[in-house]
């Protein structure tokens, strides 16, 4: 009864791979090494900014080896940028490097469950007495596979056949074994999953390769990741920005060579380098690949994260009632008492009546009765419990000549010697109307009151819903309940709309309708009359322990099985476009003091007045240029922790968001940058290093 | 692409006649009825002669006139014609010096003009964006009233006094800059002499 | 600097917004072929006008259509231009006896006016005729503005709720703006400005004797409605060579007041209509306040720059009161003359009442910064909407993500498609302004045409580029801009700095045009606050200004620094 609203941190929850720490020994030694991997421009052309960083860095060791060779005065100089310019690149590959690790470490788990299982084929598909076994990475679609107790599963598949309880720990990490049967919203299995006890025949729903957990692991490393639709607009942003600024340094060359000065090639990619978004387009797929990660910590599993990012952009989200909304079950909420009977009194023997009631009702009314009224009777020791039966439709117990029944109203006031007052009677319509449940309590056939039974909002929901309002994303509550009792709920919940007594067919209309007035619309689901409906909205988060054709139409799978989650699912995605955007909005912003550093530097020589720009009286024109490339380069370093872990999520308005962002993002990236050139030119004077 | 084609031809035919031809015409027509003074340049006449336009600035060298802004104005060289001599004052051919401000051409002509003196207004030594300004400072012109006054043979207060005459205030005390009108307050200065 | 000087300014902008607002609305309503005051007298000029040009106002045209139908209304218009600057001396109105343009100049003159710049790397008056000037000219200057307008309201229809309606027809936007805005406008202003004495002759030049005897020949004609619609158009080519600081072309401080209003009244507007076409005045008001508030910023520059003074003049005895005057008229005062440098490169007018050469060096540094900011504030008529815009999106991508959604500028959603061509338009001002100016500052030819040197005469290089590029047409005058290289050269980057500007935005706005409308709601990234107002300022001086910086450090700000320290060149 207690079961939580899940909290808004994921991290506790037992993923696939469990937790793994921000920056994990093995993973940043193997990402360390694949950073130096990555550094073939092959590779690197996919991300434009730090390409041209590494080819300019290139240049810059071509040409200090040159100096090296001739002894050019400048050559230390020149290889010392050049370092730092590899530095660059190296640092923007190792970020993406520690992302894709911590997916890696993941995947491994995952692809332990995919050990090579043996299949046991049916030959003939109503004949579960003769089967073939055949490797599971060879098994076909549509073939019939027998599955017995302690077999693992071999690919995805649906029951067509038996009931049995699974073990789907692996890619839930939830020990406790679920049951599958053929028919209903049961019916799928996965690939991987341990069948404990009976037997099930499975029909094969996956090419070889393509099962679920397959899936997960690409997606996991990072192998089958595809640009993201903003990613992509981000990025031709970046490629413009650098142009921009090749054709800014390109042109000085001229302007310099009017002015009767000349620039190095080292000075010049200096000048790039720390102009062209370095920050931001080397921690662009980190971001993304954490993204996704974050996700799948998360026990939600996207098929693309381009799911991901529509749900940061939903702005609708339809929810089940049962389940999501409420518990499900109906709860005591309230004792009417008869004239002549106090509260209390109502409540101990209402109490007392339920002592022997397992049922969630039963012990909902033991716990209000105690939490609300402190009536806390012990079960006497000669009680004799009176079980609810279908004729009676009371129970109750009975004890040292004492009766305590309670039950349908009707049936208890069968019990009552004398009839109704007029207020039980008017408790009791009061209850019905409000969409609730009356159930009459006698004590010796003696009327004492009614008990109010209904369907109860998870504590927190309303909170979370006015949350989401503000965020700009309205609520709708899907729900099979008639008119007046779906709008009880409603009002108590804090949705904005209800969909009650909703068919299959009136969800797929009620998207398409918010579709057309361009909203986004996210849903979860888990049976198969749920499919179109998740096929048709945005994002459709599909629950683990539905049918193949629900987790098939949707774009997400949540192996947890809860519904609210589609709640964090939208605060993630938000999280990893706000992520992307603050990052690019500091990275632009930096370019500023970077100039303040190196244009004064660069001139100072054709026009000592120049020297008026070097704001941060910096130490000397080769320690301002080496500051600021030095900046550049730390900075991908210091901002990788939040590329991972993502900028810290609040649910606020959009005015109130971005007024936040822009201050530390936007302000701080223009004065960041002043302190930290600063404080690397000291060093460097300390050091006696320029 | 045809079917712009037509559109195009007519439109630009139809705004060259309206725009190019009619509207500037009835402009000069209605102007020259209503306006002549105005709209032919505000000519001024001295004895039925043209002296110039009361807007356009004229170089004056005398000592007993008042003298404008310096100008950078040139007309062709008679001698090459890709040439051009300095011609201050050439309302055929308006012109800035475009000096720079760091400009050591303007340097050194400025200090040629200075000539040693302090607290110089700054329109007496610069010249004017057209080259035909007609205005010179307040302050301009009040350096200049003892030597006109002088070789005029006039009263140092009554020449002050014309100057003052031929001042127009900023419009409205607020708009723009005090200024002195050089051709008519010379024409004032002539008159008073005669 | 003083508070009177602060109060013309402000008063200036007043009247202007007093006066931007109602047409702003009023334009809104030309364009969707609403009846007005105006349309007794002047519909039946409109309905003769579509029969015989066969234009149907209610066919509407996808952006494809509307840019083709821009861009031939563009050639024709070139090629009659050439051809009457080549054969002025055989046309009408030819008192002077004017011979023809030469092909190199006619092409850069040509190019000059078809693409609203109106670069005069001629002088009007030893070179133009009446007749050239009017038939020619004039025209130009009303269609090349109108077709600016147009291209704004097309852009302004694709954030429209309704979807699939089309950007608008062109060619009846075109004949309504000149019919119902500019002509109305543009009477009243000549009638004004002929009152205050700005002369409309049919002749050529007077000649008089000065009182000292000599012979001066004052050069005039049909000027005062060529003024007015070149201020209006925001099209700036002068009658005379000096343009608006020629006496007889803005006589007093009531003219240049009328004509300082009329150089910001239409481009103010264009956010009003904006809001007004869009559906979202709130926006539109928004954008206005970004333009006025970088306006008074940069006008506030200027004045204090030039009042301050030429120390280099100061240390031969000038005092410093009247500020720097060199390339200034004394009538106007340095208040009226920071907020005309200001508004004509914030514009993309390039009218002067100053020289901006002679301009102070940080005084330079704004005109040339307002001009590489791509003549936003408020920009040209209808392009400093539309180029605005593109800074509006890019600031939405940029800062949009950060409240965790794909960004969208009213309920349009913001794409790689839209970035893309929006920085394929943002490209074209650092490529032609840097690149020609790096080129030019290392031909012989080039460093031929400078007129001053030091990092003045890079000023002078980067000030040509820039002007063209941005289709200002305001010019560091000192520089000889009529060689193969320059009148070439700029005429390119005049042609680019319009056309592969105007065709993305065009592209962008086809393309938003075809998206759905997002319903705002409390998630939506608020575009019409002070929020917005100040982070589309920051984008504009960071993503439109930063790369420029290393050029204006080696020009205007070297200069001012060296003035400082006392050097010359």
């Amino acid at each position: 009864m207690d079961v939580p609203v899940s909290p808004m941190s994921a991290q506790d929850s037992a993923g696939p791979a469990g937790t793994i720490a921000l920056f994990d020994g093995p993973i940043l030694l193997r990402a360390t090494r694949d950073a130096f991997r990555k550094l073939d421009p092959r590779h690197l052309l996919r991300n434009p900014v730090i390409f041209v960083t590494e080819v300019v860095a290139i240049l810059v060791t071509v040409l200090g080896g040159r100096d090296l060779v001739t002894a050019h005065a400048g050559a230390g100089f020149a290889l010392s940028i050049a370092a730092w310019l590899w530095l660059t690149v190296l640092f923007a590959t190792f970020a993406e490097a520690v992302a894709e690790g911590r997916g890696r470490a993941r995947a491994d788990t995952l692809r332990r469950a995919r050990t090579d299982v043996m299949a046991k084929v049916l030959v003939r598909p109503d004949d579960r007495a003769f089967w073939k076994p055949t490797p599971a990475n060879e098994l076909k679609r549509d073939s019939i596979v027998l599955v017995e107790t302690g077999d693992l599963i071999p690919s995805d598949g649906e029951v067509v056949e038996g009931v049995a309880s699974v073990n789907e720990s692996a890619i839930t990490g939830e020990s406790a074994p679920v049951i599958r049967e053929a028919g209903g919203d049961r019916s799928a299995v996965t690939g991987g999953t341990q069948v404990v006890s009976d037997w099930l025949l499975v029909r094969i729903t996956a090419d070889p390769g393509g099962t679920f957990i397959d899936r997960m692991i690409s997606l996991v490393e990072g192998a089958a990741r595809r640009k993201t639709p903003n990613e992509i607009a981000l990025d031709i942003l970046l490629a413009g920005l650098t142009i921009i600024f090749l054709i800014a340094v390109a042109t000085l060359v001229g302007l310099a060579h009017y002015s009767g000065s000349v620039l190095g090639i080292p000075v010049l990619a200096a000048l790039l380098v720390t102009l062209i978004p370095t920050t931001i387009g080397g921690l662009l797929s980190a971001i993304g690949i954490a993204g996704m990660d974050r996700l799948i910590r998360f026990n939600v599993v996207a098929t693309s994260g381009r799911a991901v990012e529509a749900a940061g952009d939903v702005d609708l989200l339809l929810l089940d009632k049962t389940g999501t909304i409420t518990f499900g079950n109906r709860m005591a909420a309230g004792f009417h008492p008869v004239p002549g009977v106090d509260n209390r009194e109502l409540a101990d023997a209402a109490a007392t009546a339920s002592l022997g009631d397992e049922t969630p009702e039963g012990r909902s009314v033991v716990s209000f009765a105690r939490e609300r009224h402190g009536a806390a009777p012990e079960l006497p020791a000669d009680a004799v419990l009176v079980p609810f039966s279908a004729n009676t439709r009371v129970s109750g117990l009975d004890s040292g000549g004492r009766s305590w029944r309670k039950g349908a109203v009707d049936s208890v006031l069968a019990l009552s010697a004398v009839p109704p007052p007029p207020e039980f009677t008017a408790a009791v319509d009061r209850i019905a109307r409000a969409g609730g449940t009356p159930l009459g309590v006698v004590a010796d056939g003696r009327l004492l009151g009614a008990i109010e039974l209904k369907d109860i909002v998870k504590p927190g929901i309303r909170e979370r819903f006015a949350a989401l309002r503000r965020m700009g994303i309205r609520t709708v509550m899907i729900t099979g309940d008639n008119k007046v009792t779906a709008a009880a709920i409603a009002a108590e919940a804090g949705v904005d709309d209800v969909l009650a007594q909703a068919t299959p067919q009136d969800k797929l209309d009620y998207i398409r309708k918010a579709q057309a007035d361009g909203r986004l619309v996210a849903m979860c689901g888990d049976g198969t009359n749920d499919a179109p409906a998740l096929a048709q909205a945005d994002v459709g988060v599909a629950m683990q322990t539905g049918t193949q054709a629900a987790r098939e139409a949707g774009n997400m799978v949540d192996l947890d099985s809860d519904p609210t989650k589609l709640i964090e699912v939208v605060e993630i995605g938000k999280q990893l476009l706000i992520t992307r955007g603050s990052l690019t909005t500091f990275s632009i912003a930096n370019d500023v003091s970077k100039y303040f550093a190196i244009l004064p530097a660069i001139f100072v020589a054709t026009y000592p007045g120049l020297q008026a720009l070097n704001v941060m009286r910096l130490h000397s024109p080769q320690s301002a240029i080496l500051s600021a490339v030095i900046f550049n380069a730390l900075i991908i370093v210091a901002l990788v922790p939040l590329a991972l872990r993502g900028v810290a999520f609040r649910p606020l308005g959009a005015a109130a968001l971005l007024r936040r962002n822009l201050l530390i993002y936007g302000l701080g990236g223009l004065v960041a940058p002043f302190a930290g050139i600063k404080l690397i030119d000291l060093a460097l004077t300390i050091l006696g290093v320029a | 692409m045809q079917e712009h084609l037509r559109p195009a031809l007519v439109v630009v035919a139809l705004s060259t006649a309206l725009l190019g031809i009619a509207a500037p015409l009835a402009f000069v027509g209605g102007a020259q009825a209503l306006a002549p003074h105005a709209a032919g340049g505000s000519l001024l006449t001295l004895n039925g002669k043209i002296v110039g336009s009361s807007l356009i600035g004229q170089n004056f060298t005398g000592a007993g006139y008042f003298h404008g802004r310096p100008s950078a104005t040139t007309a062709p060289d008679p001698k090459d014609s890709s040439k051009t001599v300095p011609a201050p004052y050439n309302a055929a051919s308006s012109s800035g010096s475009n000096l720079a401000p760091t400009s050591a051409a303007l340097v050194s002509r400025v200090k040629a003009d200075a000539a040693g003196n302090s607290d110089i207004p700054a329109d007496a030594v610069t010249t004017s964006a057209s080259g035909l300004d007609p205005d010179i400072s307040p302050e301009n012109a009040a350096r200049q009233v003892a030597r006109v006054a002088d070789a005029r043979h006039l009263a140092r207060p009554a020449v002050q006094a014309l100057v003052d005459r031929w001042t127009t205030p900023p419009l409205l005390g607020i708009f723009g800059a005090a200024r002195v009108d050089v051709l008519r307050l010379n024409m004032a200065m002539d008159a008073a002499s005669r | 600097m003083s508070i009177l000087g602060w109060v013309q300014i402000v008063l200036v902008l007043a009247l202007v917004l007093l006066a931007a607002v109602p047409l702003g609305r009023f334009i809104a309503r030309v364009l969707g072929g609403e009846r007005t005051f105006l349309s007794p007298m002047l519909g039946p000029v409109e309905r003769v006008t579509f029969r015989l040009a066969g234009i149907d106002p209610t066919r509407s045209m996808g952006w494809r259509g509307y840019t083709v139908a821009l861009l031939m209304l563009s050639a024709v218009h070139f090629l009659l231009l050439y051809a009457v600057l080549r054969a002025q001396y055989y046309l009408p109105f030819n008192p002077q006896g004017f011979t023809g343009m030469s092909p190199r100049l006619a092409f850069n003159t040509a190019v000059s006016f078809v693409t609203n710049t109106n670069w005069q790397a001629y002088a009007g008056e030893t070179t133009l005729s009446n007749g050239a000037q009017m038939f020619g000219l004039t025209v130009h200057n009303f269609l090349s503005a109108a077709a600016g307008i147009a291209a704004a309201a097309a852009v302004s229809r694709a954030f429209r709720r309704v979807r699939g309606d089309g950007l608008g027809n062109f060619w009846a936007d075109l004949v309504r703006i000149t019919l119902y805005v500019l002509l109305p406008l543009a009477i009243v202003v000549t009638i004004l400005l002929i009152a205050l004495g700005v002369p409309q002759t049919m002749l050529g030049s007077i000649d008089v004797t000065t009182l000292e005897g000599a012979k001066q020949t004052l050069a005039i004609g049909p000027v005062a409605f060529q003024e007015a619609i070149k201020l209006l158009g925001t099209n700036g080519g002068g009658f005379f060579n000096v343009n608006s600081a020629h006496p007889f072309e803005n006589p007093g401080v009531l003219s240049d007041i009328i004509e300082n209003w009329s150089l910001l009244v239409i481009p103010f507007a264009m956010p009003v209509m904006f809001g007004c076409i869009a559906g979202r005045r709130r926006d539109g008001a928004a954008l206005l306040t970004t333009m006025m508030a970088l306006l008074l910023v940069f006008t506030g520059c200027i004045y204090a720059a030039e009042t301050a003074g030429n120390p280099l003049l100061h240390a031969l005895g000038v005092s410093d009161v009247m500020g720097n005057m060199e390339g200034k008229e004394v009538r106007f005062g340095q208040a009226l003359n920071a907020l005309f440098a200001a508004s004509t490169t914030a514009t993309s007018t390039g009218a002067v009442i100053a020289m901006h050469d002679s301009l102070m060096p940080l005084g330079g540094l704004v005109t040339l910064l307002l001009m590489q900011l791509g003549e936003v504030v408020p920009g040209g008529v209808g392009s400093g909407l539309y180029s605005m815009l593109v800074f509006a999106l890019l600031a939405v991508f940029v800062a949009g993500l950060m409240v965790g959604r794909t960004p969208e500028y009213l309920g349009k959603k913001v794409q790689a498609r839209e970035i893309k061509l929006a920085m394929l338009a943002v490209l074209i001002l650092p490529l032609l302004i840097l690149g020609g100016t790096a080129i030019s500052l290392c031909t012989a030819s080039g460093l031929g045409s400078l007129a001053n040197a030091g990092p003045h005469g890079l000023s002078e290089m980067l000030y040509a580029w820039t002007s063209a590029t941005a289709n200002n047409g305001s010019a560091f005058g000192g520089l000889s801009a009529d060689t193969p290289l320059l009148d070439y050269g700029l005429g390119i980057a005049m042609l680019f700095g319009r056309f592969a500007f105007l065709v993305p935005v065009l592209a962008i706005a086809g393309s938003l045009a075809a998206k759905p409308t997002v319903p705002p709601s409390a998630g939506t990234f608020p575009t019409d606050g002070p929020l917005f107002v100040g982070l589309l300022a920051g984008v504009i001086l960071i993503l439109g200004g930063l790369q420029f910086l290393p050029a204006l450090s080696l020009g205007p700000l070297a200069e001012h620094f060296a003035m400082l320290a006392g050097k010359t060149f």
